[in-house]
C-alpha cells in the first residue's frame, strides 16, 4: 500500500519535471517494439515489427481490418498469451525491460499496462466495486484509500458527477458510453504507466465518443496511450503519432501530421485517400 | 386448398399446441388423481348401517364406511359366477370398511346392492382408531377402570371422551420418557461399553479405568431406575381405564384406553367438527411416528429422512462437480481427453440408478465402510457401524448419481460467461485464480444452482439405489436426535419414495393403505416441489445481481 503512494508520487513528480523540458528534449521512449514476429497455429499475423512509442503521447494504430493492429496492442500486455497456439518471437521492451522475458510476471505486467476493449466490460458489480476491483486484487481494503481512489479515477474519467450519487448500483444500470468510461477508470485506479485502447470508441454513439475522445486528450498528460481505431479522423484527432499497418506488416510510422499530410509509402497514402481498406 | 393450408404452417402451430396441451393434460391429471385421493382420505366419512340379506340367509348388520362403488355389466358378472336375473343389467357392489379386524378377520367387505334391505346412519355409531387392528366400528356401552363400570348410556361418551385425552397425555409423557431420556440413558450405556472394549483391545483397560466405568455406569443405573419405576406407574395408570363396546353382530369387547388414539362418532359431527378432525388427523400424518406397519399414523420419519438425505447429498455433490467442471472447462488442455472425459460424464447421467446402488452397496458399504469400521470402530465388532447401509452412503450414492447433471450446467455456466469479462479482470492484474474466484464462479453461480436444482429433483424421488444403500421401512431412530454428535450419519432412515413402495405394495392391508399412499405420493411431490423452490429463489436471486450476461 506505501509502495503505491510511493510511486504516485514518484511519477507525478517526474512528469512535472518532464512538462517543463518538454519543448527542449526529444520525446523519451516508453515502449520499444523489436522484431516482433507472432504466429497463430502456422498462420503468421504480425511479420518483423519494429517501431518505438514515445512517453506521455498517443499512439494510434490505424490500417484495414485484420492487418494486426489489435493482435500489436495485445502484445503489449500479453493479452494473446490467452490464445491458444500463439507463439511470439522478438522483444518488446517497455523501460527497456523486456516484457517476454521469463522472470516477467504476468499480472505485475499488466498492472502496468491497463487495457480498455473494444466493447465496454464492466463487471456485473456496484460502480464502487468495479473501479476498486484492480486495488483488491492487489490486497488493499483500506476504506479511505479505495475511497479516494474511487472520485480520482473517477474523476480523471469524467464521470464522477454522472454517478457520485450511485456508487453502489450496479454498473450495468449506466449507458453504454458511462460504461466505457467507468472502465477506463477502472483501468486508472491502478495508476498504470501505459493504457491500451482498443477501439474504445467503435461501439459509442458520436456523443460517447466525442467525450472519450476529449478524455484522451486529458489522460494523455498521464499515461502513455497507445489506440487502436478504424477511425482516421479519430486517429488525426487524438493522437500524436500514427502507425499504419497492414497484412500484419508496419508500413510508415510517424507524427500524425506528417503521416496524414505527406505520406512516405504508396501504400499509405492510398490507404488515407480512402482507395482500399 | 389443403396444400395452402399445410403451406401456411398452422398445422404445425397445432401440432405443437396440441404436444403442449397433452403434457399440461398429464401434469395436471397425475396431480389432481393423488390430490384428490390422498387429501379426501383425512375426512371423516358417515359411518353406515346395513341391514344386509343374502338369498336364503338371514339378515346381517353390517355398519362401515362406504369406500367403493363398482358396477359390473351383467353378461360380465355371470362370466364371474353371479346369478343375474333377465332384467338386471349391472351388478353393483359396493365395498365397505367395517374394520374389527381382531374380531372379523378383514377390514374390508364387498357386499351385493341389491341384498341390502335398508341403510341408516345412527347417531350412536363410533369409530375407534387404535393402535393395533386398525379401526373400530360399533356403539359404545360403557367405560372401565380397574375393571369395574364407572359410567354407561348417556354417560359413557363425555367419560369416554375424558378417560382417553387423559391416557393420550400419559402416553406421550411415556414416549418422551422411553425415547429421550430412556433412550439417552441406553445410548450413554452402549458407548461405555464401546470405550471398555476399546480399552481391552488397546492394553489400556486397568483398575482406575475399570473404577472411572463402573462409576459412570453406576450412576446411569441409577437415573435408568428412576425412569423405569416412573415408567411403571404411568403404565398402571393408562392400564387401568378400559372402554366396553358392542360390535355389528351384537358381540361386546373390552378395548383398552391404552390402545385408543381417538374416538368418533362421525354421523353426528358438525362441519366445524369435521374440519377440526381433518386437521387433527393431518398433523398427526405430518408429525408422528407411523403405526401398524405404516399403514396408520404419520409419516414424519420419512418427511425428515428424505429432506435430510437430500441436504447431505447436495452438501456432497455441490463442491464436487463444480470443482470438476472448474477443472474441465478452465484448466485441463481441450482435446482428446476432456472430450473423452466429457462423453463419459455424460453417459454416467444414462446409467440406471439401481447400478449406482449396487455399485454403492459394494463400493462404499462393504469395502470402505467394512475399512473404516476395521481401522476406527474395532470395539464395535462384530457389529459393523459404516460398514451397513445408512445415511451416509446413501447421500454418497445418490451424490455420485446426480454428479453428472451438477457437472454439466456447471459447465454450460462457465462457458457462458463472456470472454471479455475474463479479459477485463486479467488486465487488471488479477491472475487466472484471481478472475474464477471474483468474477467468473460467482457468475456462474447460478447455473451451478440451476445444476443442484435437477440434482435434488432427481434425487428425492429417487428410491431403487436407496433400497440397497441406507433406506428402511422402519426406523427406530432419527439420524438428528439429542445425542452427541447429534448427526448420526451411520443410521438407517426412512423415505417417502421408499415408504410409498412399501405401504403400497408391501403392507399385508393393501386395500387400508391405499388413501395413504396417495397422501404421502403428494406429500413427496410437494417436499420436492418445496426443495426446488427454494433452490430456484436462491437462484433468481442470483441472476438478478449477475445479469451482465444478457447485457
Amino acid at each position: 500500500m506505501t509502495d503505491q503512494h510511493v510511486r504516485t508520487h514518484a511519477i507525478d513528480v517526474s512528469s512535472v519535471l518532464r512538462d517543463q523540458k518538454k519543448t527542449a528534449e526529444p520525446n523519451e521512449t516508453c515502449i520499444k517494439v523489436e522484431n516482433l514476429n507472432l504466429f497463430y497455429a502456422d498462420k503468421q499475423a504480425l511479420h518483423n515489427v519494429n517501431m518505438e512509442m514515445p512517453k506521455k503521447k498517443v499512439t494510434a494504430y490505424i490500417g484495414p481490418s485484420g492487418c494486426g493492429k489489435s493482435t500489436l496492442l495485445r502484445c503489449i500486455n500479453r493479452m494473446n498469451d490467452l490464445v491458444d497456439n500463439v507463439t511470439i518471437e522478438g522483444k518488446i521492451l517497455l523501460d527497456d525491460e523486456n516484457i517476454y522475458d521469463k522472470s516477467v510476471n504476468v499480472a505485475a505486467l499488466r498492472r502496468r499496462v491497463g487495457m480498455v476493449f473494444q466493447k465496454p466490460n464492466p463487471f456485473p458489480k456496484s460502480i464502487f466495486e468495479n473501479v476498486t476491483y484492480g486495488l483488491r486484487i492487489q490486497g488493499i481494503n483500506d476504506k479511505r484509500v479505495l475511497e479516494e481512489t474511487v472520485e480520482n479515477a473517477l474523476r480523471g474519467a469524467a464521470l464522477w458527477d454522472e454517478v457520485k450519487d450511485r456508487l453502489n448500483d450496479n454498473a450495468l444500470g449506466l449507458s453504454g458510453g458511462q460504461q466505457q468510461r467507468l472502465v477506463i477508470a477502472r483501468a486508472i485506479a491502478i495508476e498504470p504507466e501505459v493504457l491500451l485502447l482498443d477501439e474504445p470508441a467503435s461501439a459509442l454513439d458520436p456523443i460517447s465518443t466525442l467525450k472519450i475522445e476529449e478524455l484522451i486528450n486529458e489522460l494523455k498528460e498521464k499515461y502513455t496511450i497507445v489506440i487502436v481505431t478504424h477511425n482516421m479522423q479519430q486517429a488525426a484527432r487524438v493522437s500524436d503519432y500514427t502507425a499504419f499497418m497492414y497484412m500484419g506488416e508496419l508500413i510508415e510510422m510517424g507524427t500524425t501530421s506528417e503521416l496524414f499530410t505527406n505520406p512516405q509509402k504508396k501504400q499509405t497514402e492510398d490507404y488515407i485517400t480512402g482507395r482500399y481498406g | 386448398m389443403i396444400k395452402a393450408w399445410f403451406k401456411s404452417g398452422t398445422p404445425w402451430v397445432w401440432l405443437n399446441a396440441a404436444a403442449v396441451s397433452t403434457c399440461l393434460i398429464m401434469v395436471v391429471g397425475v396431480l389432481g388423481l393423488i390430490v384428490v385421493r390422498g387429501v379426501g382420505h383425512f375426512w371423516p366419512a358417515p359411518v353406515i348401517q346395513f341391514s344386509y340379506q343374502e338369498p336364503g340367509g338371514p339378515v346381517q348388520t353390517i355398519i362401515g364406511e362406504h369406500i367403493d362403488t363398482s358396477i359390473t355389466p351383467a353378461a360380465m358378472a355371470k362370466s364371474t359366477g353371479h346369478i343375474m336375473a333377465d332384467d338386471e343389467d349391472t351388478l353393483v357392489q359396493y365395498l365397505i370398511k367395517t374394520g374389527n379386524r381382531d374380531i372379523t378377520g378383514a377390514d374390508f367387505r364387498w357386499i351385493l346392492e341389491r341384498n341390502i334391505q335398508q341403510q341408516q346412519t345412527p347417531a350412536e355409531l363410533m369409530v375407534v382408531e387404535r393402535r393395533e387392528w386398525g379401526n373400530f366400528y360399533g356403539q359404545l356401552l360403557a367405560v372401565k377402570e380397574s375393571g369395574k363400570i364407572i359410567a354407561a348410556g348417556d354417560q359413557a361418551w363425555p367419560a369416554a371422551q375424558a378417560r382417553i385425552d387423559q391416557a393420550l397425555a400419559i402416553f406421550k409423557e411415556i414416549a418422551h420418557l422411553e425415547k429421550k431420556e430412556v433412550g439417552a440413558i441406553n445410548y450413554s450405556l452402549e458407548q461405555l461399553r464401546l470405550e471398555q472394549k476399546r480399552l481391552e483391545l488397546n492394553n489400556r483397560w486397568d483398575a482406575a479405568a475399570e473404577q472411572r466405568l463402573a462409576a459412570e455406569k453406576a450412576e446411569l443405573e441409577i437415573d435408568y431406575k428412576k425412569y423405569q419405576t416412573q415408567l411403571s406407574e404411568l403404565y398402571r395408570q393408562i392400564r387401568r381405564d378400559s372402554l366396553v363396546a358392542t360390535t355389528e353382530g351384537g358381540k361386546e369387547i373390552e378395548i383398552p384406553v391404552a390402545k385408543v388414539v381417538r374416538i368418533f362418532q362421525p354421523n353426528t359431527m358438525s362441519r366445524f367438527d369435521k374440519v377440526w378432525h381433518y386437521g387433527a388427523k393431518l398433523v398427526e400424518f405430518l408429525t408422528d411416528d407411523p403405526r401398524e406397519a405404516n399403514t396408520e399414523g404419520g409419516i414424519f420419519p420419512a418427511i425428515f429422512g428424505t429432506v435430510m438425505m437430500v441436504i447431505m447429498m447436495s452438501i456432497i455433490v455441490t463442491p464436487f462437480g463444480v470443482i470438476a467442471a472448474v477443472y474441465l472447462r478452465e484448466y485441463a488442455k481441450q482435446g482428446f481427453i476432456t472430450r473423452l472425459i466429457r462423453i463419459a460424464v455424460n453417459n454416467l447421467a444414462g446409467v440406471p440408478s439401481i447400478v449406482y446402488g449396487v455399485f454403492g452397496l459394494g463400493f462404499f458399504v462393504y469395502i470402505l465402510g467394512g475399512n473404516i469400521d476395521q481401522l476406527f470402530f474395532p470395539e464395535a465388532a462384530p457389529a459393523p457401524v459404516y460398514g451397513t447401509p445408512g445415511l451416509l452412503w446413501a447421500s454418497i450414492t445418490l451424490a455420485l448419481l446426480t454428479l453428472p447433471v451438477v457437472i454439466v450446467s456447471t459447465e454450460e455456466g462457465l462457458a457462458r460467461i463472456p470472454k471479455s469479462i475474463r479479459e477485463g479482470s486479467l488486465a487488471l492484474g488479477a491472475t487466472k485464480l484471481e478472475t474464477l474466484w471474483l468474477t467468473v464462479l460467482p457468475m456462474a453461480s447460478p447455473a451451478m444452482m440451476t445444476g443442484l436444482i435437477l440434482a435434488v429433483a432427481r434425487a428425492a424421488g429417487e428410491v431403487a439405489p436407496l433400497m440397497l444403500v441406507g433406506v428402511v421401512k422402519m426406523a427406530p431412530t432419527l439420524p438428528l436426535d439429542g445425542n452427541y454428535p447429534f448427526l448420526h450419519l451411520d443410521r438407517k432412515f426412512m423415505h417417502l419414495g421408499f415408504h410409498i413402495y412399501d405401504v403400497g405394495f408391501q403392507s399385508p392391508n393393501v386395500e387400508a393403505a391405499r388413501p395413504l399412499v396417495y397422501a404421502t405420493s403428494l406429500l413427496l411431490v410437494l417436499v420436492i416441489v418445496g426443495l426446488n423452490l427454494s433452490a430456484i429463489l436462491i437462484r433468481n436471486h442470483l441472476r438478478e445481481k449477475y445479469r451482465a450476461l444478457e447485457g
